[in-house]
């Protein structure tokens, strides 16, 4: 059951195979044996049994509210949640719970989803790696699985399991570990820079980031406002469909949520013709540090769709090589004034020094951010300056509408989705990863990613195919903005041909089998 | 100059916020001291001044200040400009904060359309160029009673621009001619309020209020001054002054005091200061080092605000989601100059008597009240209404509304004073009556007091011939031809009749008497 997808696990819920408390249990004797992964700073165990009681008095009545009752979840923890904790995975957030639900959280408590707890991230969700986070790195479940363990055992050099570890991306990854490692059926994300694909490529899952102004970011604590979008990230792409189906549409509490009326449910055709399509790969996002395996991936999907019918073209973004630095500017002035309301006045850490409020400004943002934050304040706020302002800001502004219109030049050629890699890679192991500085390494890995968030464009991760270590890589797809459904459409088609191999975490669990506490969920069957 | 501002900004948690620049300053060097120097120039731009006509002293250089002054008003509205809180005057502290207010994470601003609509409205009434888009910014900096760190203003492009304003100066040997000026206002920006900090320096604490602060008018004047024809001098702010005389007070002070530090070899530093009103000074704050920089950066929440005119309207626009400028300037009331012309040419009103009447709330609606009520000439209705009305009010500090003379009791008195039932000197009588509150008509207060002119030809003779009897000195002297022998003669009947008789028909009686 556990391994099902969430359509799947609604139309049991629906039959009456397995009940909302039943199912919730399983996921929270799930969630405790994979601690391990550190997917969860929060598990909010009694406020899921409590909804999940709830739900099934409905279910019983005969009163469900749609596809999403009854269906654990989980929401990364830079969501606003009523009466839980709410940390961004930063000791200035330690102890701080919201008196309100983000607009996207309510939304699905609404339509009677379980909340199964917070997820971990990169602080602020500064990063992708899911490894900066005060509550420690997230562990990818490849890691364990019999897929990518297989493949180590065939190589001679492969030593030490245990402290090669492989890290999920971020930074939403404590997201993807939660929905990857089967103990949820969706989570929330955030996406600034790729911090919902990044992860879901890494952790074979759908990664979708809606077009900016369809999902409201009310309650979702910012990184970068004109960039962030709340992600979805689920096991296939119906599962997405539906989850955006609960959130889309304009929140009277966003100004920048847009009114006209979107095409609700987000229930997904399946197209059986793809000869009308047209695709556009785009040359720059050809680069040499892109690993062969995946280039390899990203031209047979082409040659998928060519196959089929559709034509595939190559288009050019030709301002894409500016896009990187183009961010570090927006992102860390956005970063600087937005981080400014943290001040240990009123919420979060305040330290204990007292002789002036200047002192104590200074000395509770030192401890209650970590050094990547605290660069990006530093940077953010030199750009700001009023005799750099021109020269950077203003100029990244520029750059930010260059880059825009690229993508709408190339959907105006015709182009209906854009094919492009989502990592450069499959996931590296911890200890590798942090060999470079977390600046440098969002640098590389949101090369592929990071566009689309100043375009405000629609944009989903779907795994293809394990790598050679038998490890997830997926590809991405890029939309017209508010284009989500067709985008999606596109991508189911894509996600049928490819059949990418469900997570086998069974060798997991029988590692775990002497810790388990429920033993009859030992031999649940993972696989579908 | 700012008292339109003034009067819709009375209740509200925002500010709208004017830059009304100009309004530049001239005196000679000499340091006087003496406001009486003090012109208030034409605002033509404020980097040309006019040059005044004053002659310098021999060595002296003539020195030219300019003013521009950042107006804060709050907006008359329900609500807070980006959040649903409520605003209520003197609510207790922190009780109307919402979320955003308290800038919790997350939360995210909602601009408030009647802010918006007031906003529109002050620029029209202000003659300004209304943006059609416009943008907001993020103002930073750290303070305690700014919970985001930065303010929510209109740095880039305003809601409105390019406006002016005519006010009066009085001028004049009595200041009683009132002269027309024109301040040009550079721009009218929506802004978001600070909260407000109580500091208790015994505990050495700092109290937040985050309903935010309760003036109705906060006023920052920027002041420099230069030689006419060199270029502008640095220029320093005085911050938070909070009324029109104490800004006045600190400008003069400002200006003489850059003056006297400029000719005594010193320089002006770039800074901001506040002006004590008890020692009448300004004083460096000293609270910053060096020059803020609010490191200003468009607020990526808030799309840019759009705003609609008859012609640019699209179809089908749900009322509920567009502003429509046009729609607006009609319910704009009769402004100040177009009811102050109307007051001159349908009264054949001075034009100073016209701003006086406007200058102070509720006074032209008492005066039309009475002009409505009476069949007294309208140039004596508006001597009595500004002169003896006025005149009580100000010298009890009451506004109009608080008045004990209602525009009927007014109107009944000068109509008793009109039909000549009593003379102009019962009728001040009357009216000091009428001002303890008593309860009763002029009609009354006339009768009980008997004040009524003496109609009686008979008995008024009868009484001149007994004050002619007993002053003979008087009566030769005005045969003599003294010519105010016979004002003291109609002074001593008046007295005679306890002030009841008309002067005029004294003044014949006797004169026929004296057949003169």
């Amino acid at each position: 059951m556990l391994g099902r997808t969430l359509r799947e696990v609604s139309a049991a819920l629906k039959q009456g195979q397995i009940t909302p408390t039943e199912l919730c249990q399983k996921c929270l004797s799930l969630i405790k044996k994979t601690k391990f992964l550190n997917a969860y700073i929060t598990v909010s165990e009694e406020v899921a049994l409590k909804q999940a009681e709830e739900s099934e008095k409905r279910y019983k009545n005969g009163q469900s509210l749609g596809d999403l009752d009854g269906i654990p979840i989980a929401v990364k923890d830079n969501f606003s949640t009523s009466g839980i904790e709410t940390t961004c995975a930063s000791n200035m957030l330690k102890g701080y719970i919201p008196p309100y639900n983000a607009t996207v959280v309510q939304k699905l408590l609404d339509q009677g989803a379980l909340l199964m707890g917070k997820t971990n991230l990169d602080e602020f969700a500064m990063g992708s790696g899911s490894t900066d986070g005060v509550f420690g790195p997230v562990k990818n479940p490849w890691s364990y699985s019999k897929q990518y363990r297989e493949k180590r055992k065939q190589n001679p050099h492969s030593e030490n399991e245990d402290s090669d570890w492989l890290i999920t991306g971020g930074s939403s990854g404590g997201s993807a570990a939660a929905v990857s490692a089967f103990t949820c059926y969706a989570a929330l994300g955030s996406d600034t820079g790729g911090s919902t694909r990044n992860p879901a490529a890494h952790c074979g899952l759908v990664g979708f980031k809606p077009s900016y102004g369809l999902v409201s970011r009310h309650g979702l604590i910012p990184l970068v406002n004109s960039m962030d979008v709340p992600g979805i990230l689920t096991r296939c792409v119906d599962d997405a469909a539906i989850v955006l189906g609960a959130l889309a549409g304009p929140d009277p509490r966003d100004s920048t949520t847009v009114h006209d009326p979107i095409n609700k449910p987000f229930m997904l055709p399946s197209l059986a013709d793809v000869s009308k399509l047209c695709i556009g790969i785009p040359k720059e996002y050809l680069v040499p540090e892109l690993s062969s395996e995946v280039q390899s991936l990203w031209s047979k999907a082409a040659d998928l769709f060519e196959s089929e019918g559709a034509k595939v073209i190559e288009v050019s973004l030709p301002h894409t090589s500016y896009s990187i630095v183009c961010y570090h500017v927006l992102c860390t002035s956005e970063v600087a004034s937005n981080m400014a309301r943290f001040d240990g006045l009123q919420y979060g850490h305040r330290c204990d020094i007292d002789v002036s409020t200047e002192a104590m400004y200074a000395a509770t943002r030192r401890e209650g951010f970590n050094d990547v934050v605290r660069g990006r304040i530093l940077s953010g706020n030199f750009f700001l300056l009023k005799e750099n302002y021109e020269n950077y800001f203003v100029k990244a502004q520029k750059v930010r509408r260059l880059i825009a219109n690229d993508f709408i030049n190339a959907f105006n050629s015709g182009v209906d989705v854009l094919l492009t890699p989502t990592t450069l890679s499959e996931a590296v192991p911890y200890l590798e990863f942090i060999k470079e500085d977390n600046r440098t390494r969002s640098a590389q890995d949101d090369i592929f990613t990071q566009a689309v968030n100043m375009a405000g464009l629609p944009a989903v991760s779907i795994p293809v195919a394990l790598s050679n270590q038998g490890l997830p890589i997926g590809l991405q797809f890029i939309g017209r903005a508010f284009c989500d459904q067709q985008l999606l459409t596109v991508a189911k088609w894509f996600e049928k041909q490819v059949q990418f191999p469900v997570i086998q975490l069974q060798e997991l669990m029988d590692d775990c089998s002497a810790v388990l506490e429920n033993e009859k969920l030992a031999s649940v069957s993972l696989k579908q | 100059m700012a008292a339109p501002m003034l009067r819709w900004g009375c209740r509200g948690r925002r500010w709208a916020f004017a830059r009304v620049d100009g309004g530049s300053c001239h005196r000679r060097g000499a340091p006087t001291g003496s406001t009486s120097n003090r012109i208030r120039g034409e605002s033509s731009v404020a980097q040309q001044p006019l040059h005044t006509a004053q002659k310098t002293r021999k060595g002296e250089h003539k020195w030219a200040a300019v003013v521009g002054l950042e107006i804060h008003a709050q907006i008359s509205s329900n609500s807070k400009l980006f959040s649903g809180s409520q605003v209520r005057f003197s609510a207790p502290p922190n009780s109307l904060v919402s979320f955003f207010d308290a800038s919790l994470p997350g939360t995210l601003p909602v601009l408030n359309r009647r802010c918006v609509e007031a906003a529109v409205m002050t620029g029209l009434a202000l003659n300004c160029h209304i943006n059609k888009k416009s943008l907001f910014d993020r103002k930073h900096y750290f303070y305690a009673d700014l919970p985001a760190g930065y303010q929510i203003t209109q740095q880039r492009l305003p809601i409105a621009v390019n406006g002016s304003l005519i006010y009066g100066v009085c001028a004049g040997k009595k200041q009683s001619q009132v002269i027309p000026k024109t301040v040009r206002i550079k721009q009218i920006q929506l802004e978001q309020d600070s909260g407000k900090s109580l500091h208790d320096n015994l505990r050495s604490q700092t109290l937040i209020d985050l309903n935010r602060a309760e003036g109705q008018l906060r006023v920052d004047a920027n002041i420099s001054v230069h030689h006419p024809g060199e270029p502008l001098g640095v220029r320093t702010e005085v911050k938070n002054l909070n009324s029109i005389r104490f800004l006045a007070k600190a400008i003069d002070y400002e200006i003489q005091r850059q003056i006297n530090e400029l000719e005594n070899g010193g320089e002006i530093l770039n800074e901001t200061r506040s002006f004590h009103h008890k020692l009448g000074c300004t004083m460096s704050m000293r609270d910053k080092e060096g020059k803020q920089d609010y490191r200003f950066m468009p607020e990526p929440n808030l799309p840019p605000l759009v705003l609609y005119d008859a012609t640019s309207l699209p179809a089908g626009a749900d009322p509920q989601q567009v502003i429509n400028i046009d729609q607006i300037r009609e319910t704009l009331p009769e402004l100040p100059s177009v009811t102050r012309e109307k007051l001159v040419q349908q009264y054949g009103m001075l034009l100073e008597h016209s701003f006086t009447l406007l200058n102070e709330v509720g006074l032209l609606e008492f005066f039309q009240n009475v002009i409505k009520e009476t069949r007294a000439e309208p140039k004596k209705v508006t001597s009595w209404v500004l002169n003896t009305f006025l005149g009580y009010l100000k010298q009890q500090n009451l506004a109009v509304s608080e008045s004990p003379v209602t525009p009927s009791a007014l109107a009944e008195l000068l109509d008793l004073l009109d039909s000549r039932t009593i003379s102009s000197s019962a009728a001040k009588q009357v009216f000091e009556e009428l001002w303890k509150r008593e309860g009763k008509t002029p009609g009354q207060i006339v009768s009980e007091k008997q004040l009524e002119l003496m109609q009686d030809q008979g008995a008024l003779e009868q009484l001149c011939h007994s004050v002619m009897e007993a002053h003979p000195q008087v009566v030769m002297d005005v045969k003599n031809r003294n010519p105010r022998a016979i004002n003291k003669l109609i002074g001593l009947v008046r007295k005679a009749t306890q002030s009841r008789a008309d002067p005029v028909m004294i003044k014949e009686l006797l004169e026929k008497k004296l057949s003169l």
